[in-house]
């Protein structure tokens, strides 16, 4: 029952700060409720038994790619709202009543899904979660991940290098 | 212990919010935010798939998503920095250079 409890708190703390960031004018007001949401999320994990990634969920979305975002925000002065001329109040309407559509469609999938067989304990998934099992799985040569591994390391070089060549002045 | 179909339905209402944001916001900063939440909804389904499966294939899939979604979020701002500095403004109805 506590689990339940801490799932609805959470869940209210999580959805309203994504509303609050969809609604607000303002993007610093934005991205301060995203770090909120994202920030929820992350003890979603550790209440999943998912310890590095809500540890990496904290380090690296509330805190690189966020700072990221503040620091592109204030660069580029965006601190007042844009007020766009063409904004139509038709597409809004649309947005909103698709986006119904969609939501009731994931509902249905989601809500009756059930996993067949039986619950796994939670001292299994307790060992899943910690450094040294995500390690051994992402490391393990018969498993199909340390490929997948060190091409993530060229694909972030590649994006270094191209922000760096897209945002430097040219000479 | 929470029923799984409990975080599936939170993670659809995260990912339905993304949508409509990316829909609805004109500053294309706010567009990525929303994009973020998109995934960080996929992230939680995998999560919450991986615990309950008891298998460690949703975490790997989530520790690949965050490196692509970091790797993503940096070239994007390069992007719109790049934009404003040539244009002086980032709105997304004005910006349609590619639009013959």
């Amino acid at each position: 029952m506590p689990a339940l409890i801490l799932f609805w708190i959470l869940a209210i703390v999580c959805i309203g700060a994504a509303l609050t960031m969809v609604t607000a004018a303002n993007p610093v007001r934005s991205a301060l409720s995203l770090v909120v949401c994202f920030l929820a999320l992350a003890v979603y994990y550790v209440t999943l038994s998912a310890q590095f990634i809500g540890a990496v969920q904290v380090v690296v979305y509330a805190g690189a790619v966020m700072v990221l975002f503040l620091f592109v925000i204030m660069l580029l002065n965006l601190g007042a709202p844009v007020t766009s001329s063409t904004k139509g109040s038709n597409q809004n309407t649309a947005a909103v009543a698709l986006g119904a559509i969609l939501l009731l469609v994931l509902f249905i999938s989601g809500i009756f899904f059930e996993i067949p067989g039986k619950a796994v304990s939670p001292a299994t998934a307790q060992a899943q979660g910690t450094v040294k099992a995500v390690g051994l799985t992402l490391y393990n040569p018969h498993l199909p991940w340390l490929f997948p591994f060190e091409a993530t390391s060229l694909l972030l070089l590649v994006a270094v290098v191209g922000a760096i060549v897209m945002t430097r002045r040219q000479v | 212990m929470v029923p799984v179909s409990y975080y599936l339905s939170l993670s659809a209402v995260l990912f339905t919010i993304g949508v409509v944001g990316v829909l609805v916001k004109r500053n294309p900063i706010q567009v990525f935010m929303c994009i973020e939440l998109m995934l960080n909804a996929a992230n939680l389904t995998f999560i919450a798939l991986g615990r309950f499966y008891g298998t460690s294939v949703g975490e790997m899939y989530v520790i690949f998503a965050l490196a692509v979604a970091a790797a993503e979020v940096s070239v994007g701002l390069g992007i719109i920095v790049t934009i404003f500095r040539t244009r002086q403004s980032i709105d997304l109805d004005e910006t349609a250079l590619l639009k013959s």
